[in-house]
């Protein structure tokens, strides 16, 4: 007995939950909706063992430019990047969601494509590398699809001010001089 | 070779077009085919069914749209014929691009409405509903919603697809050819927007739905004018079955067309008609269930050859089972509030700001500085009347959005048209582009 008294003093270490995975990524729970925060390695593989576990929709692409909030709250093991990738999963077998959180580093904002897997994200990846300016290796078509060719910037930045920017149309005869 | 990392990053982003044969090298084609086809190179060689290499003469890239009148607002294709018949098509969008996003990050949550609502601009019910919905689950009050604002949203988001796949019908016939088939279904769709402009003081763009309940409640003698909507609309729909459901040309003119299968519409995302056409029920309402829908009897319509003709038939039999839903929702419609009444969210009521000084303050608040919503991030989905609509919300503790992304069904639907007009007749371009039925708003956004 006089032996097992030391062991409860150790115990608040030990009981330290330890973190949650699903599929060895940390899990965590965002208002009762399951979220995986893989890394960039792990990105792609996971994508591919949720496809095998019937999550066959990707019903959404998008990211988070953290910049002004490097804050916030993230599983213990995962560390906050500027950006982030989101990816909603949708199992219609199970009618289950799943979401995918990926840091992304601002020095090097590159994201490996999930085209292969899932190519409904052909769309929605040029518009995160047309919004954000992250972009996809391996990707198809990398090219801008809801800004003009030409634009500069990536729009949706939180250090793209917003109405700062003059309008900068190609067809913007007035500011190069030319007459219509 | 450079990866196109580099590329980017040098400076040089390359065009968005479609580039022509000569231009590519066999691997690129290739990859652009499996691109442009949203399929992978490997599938795309497996293919075969059409010509793999014509010569560069036999073949020509024009340009449908943007202001082509069948394009539904200002969709540019790109498509690549031999003959008549469409080799490769791509996409182009971002004419209507107007920042809305950018644009929620700076609106209130209060406010937010009133920018989400004019995404999709034929179903802004539906927009509204998913917003306030994320919102609400951020705040913690989705369980503490007054039942009757509750069922006013479900009926108001009914009413909705109707007026929605009504204007669907129309416009789907115009581009057929069926003309009168236009202002039979904008006559239609009036008699509901009607409707909506007694109730939330406009046609389209209400901002009805916002978070925490509804923004009035329903008009005195509402019940009367959904019960009169209820008796003009079944006969006009067996009037469009005698012009259109049974007609030869209608059939023969989008039957076989634009074909999908469910693998396919699985990968590419697709939902809504284009999803349930090839089979597969999957509709939200039913199958991760909001608002009262379990309560609710009602049909799932799907397909079974996922064609023009039955994303059409589904869509024409969806008003059918809205109506259903509206019925049943005429009956269930409980007294009570309209609003969920925590002052932190909702603002007071106009009488009580005369008496109250905290009623005042509130007010103020709300509408100066509006509400602060929890740090955190949720994605809803809803069923709107083109598919799953769906809102993704980053908060950082502050009154406004961190960030606001609007999963628009269009947007994702869209990426299917090169696939369903692969190795079709440009003259099907047209009818497979209204089939999709996509609202450039929402694509764009």
């Amino acid at each position: 007995m006089s032996e097992a008294t030391p062991e409860p003093a150790d115990a608040p270490v030990d009981d330290t939950p330890e973190p949650p995975t699903l599929y060895g990524v940390p899990l965590s729970d965002s208002r009762g909706q399951r979220v995986l925060h893989p890394s960039r390695e792990q990105y792609v593989a996971l994508a591919r063992t949720l496809l095998d576990e019937t999550y066959t929709t990707c019903s959404d692409l998008t990211a988070v430019d953290y910049l002004t909030f490097m804050g916030r709250s993230l599983p213990a093991g995962v560390t906050a990047e500027r950006f982030e990738v989101v990816v909603n999963l949708l199992s219609i077998e199970r009618r289950e969601r799943i979401r995918i959180r990926v840091q992304v580093p601002a020095d090097d904002p590159s994201v490996p494509t999930l085209f292969d897997l899932y190519p409904g994200t052909e769309a929605m990846e040029r518009e995160v590398y047309d919004m954000f300016g992250i972009a996809f290796t391996d990707h198809p078509d990398l090219t801008r699809i809801l800004m003009p060719e030409d634009w500069e910037g990536h729009p949706l930045r939180k250090d793209y001010e917003q109405g700062r920017i003059p309008v900068q149309f190609s067809g913007d005869f007035a500011s190069k001089g030319g007459d219509r | 070779m450079t990866s196109i990392v580099d590329t980017i990053r040098s400076g040089n982003e390359p065009a968005q077009g479609l580039k022509p044969r000569s231009e590519l090298t066999a691997r690129e084609l290739l990859r652009e085919v499996g691109a442009v086809l949203r399929m992978s190179e490997a599938e795309a060689a497996k293919l075969g069914d059409i010509p793999v290499d014509p010569s560069e003469d036999q073949t020509m890239i024009i340009n449908m749209g943007p202001q082509h009148p069948s394009t539904h607002g200002v969709l540019r294709l790109m498509l690549e014929l031999q003959g008549e018949t469409v080799l490769r098509c791509k996409p182009i969008i971002g004419y209507l691009h107007t920042g809305m996003e950018k644009q929620g990050e700076a609106l209130t949550y209060m406010q937010g409405g009133t920018n989400v609502t004019r995404m999709d601009y034929l179903s802004p019910l539906n927009n509204e509903l998913v917003f306030s919905m994320a919102v609400e689950q951020l705040l913690g009050i989705e369980g503490d919603i007054p039942e009757r604002a509750v069922w006013i949203r479900m009926l108001m988001s009914e009413l909705n697809r109707m007026a929605s796949h009504l204007l669907f019908l129309a416009t789907n016939g115009m581009d057929i050819g069926a003309v009168s088939m236009m202002i039979y279904g904008w006559r239609e769709r009036e008699e509901v927007l009607r409707f909506f402009q007694k109730v939330t003081g406009l046609r389209m763009n209400h901002n009805y739905i916002r978070p925490g309940g509804v923004a009035a409640d329903l008009p005195a003698g509402w019940r009367d004018d959904v019960l009169e909507l209820l008796d003009l609309i079944p006969p006009r729909l067996e009037e469009y079955d005698i012009l259109m459901t049974g007609q030869p040309i209608w059939r023969e003119r989008l039957q076989g067309v634009g074909v999908i299968t469910p693998e396919e519409a699985l990968a590419l995302g697709a939902t809504g008609p284009i999803l349930r056409g090839t089979g597969v029920p999957w509709d939200l309402r039913r199958d991760q269930p909001y608002l009262r829908y379990p309560e609710m009897e009602f049909d799932v319509v799907v397909g079974s050859y996922g064609d023009a003709f039955d994303r059409y038939a589904i869509r024409l039999n969806e008003i059918r089972e809205s109506m259903r839903i509206v019925r049943q929702i005429l009956d269930h419609m409980p007294q009570g509030d309209y609003r969920i009444q925590n002052k932190k969210v909702t603002p007071p009521p106009r009488a009580r700001i005369d008496e109250s000084m905290e009623a005042l303050i509130h007010h103020f608040k709300i509408f100066t500085e509006g509400f602060k919503v929890p740090e955190g991030e949720v994605y809803m989905a809803v069923e709107s009347p083109r598919g799953e609509v769906g809102c993704y919300i980053a908060s950082d503790g502050g009154p406004t959005p961190y960030r606001m992304h609007v999963r628009a069904p269009s947007f994702v639907n869209i990426q299917c048209l090169p696939h369903m007009m692969r190795g079709g007749l440009v003259a099907d371009a047209v009818a497979v582009i209204s089939s999709v039925d996509p609202v450039l708003g929402e694509v764009d956004r």
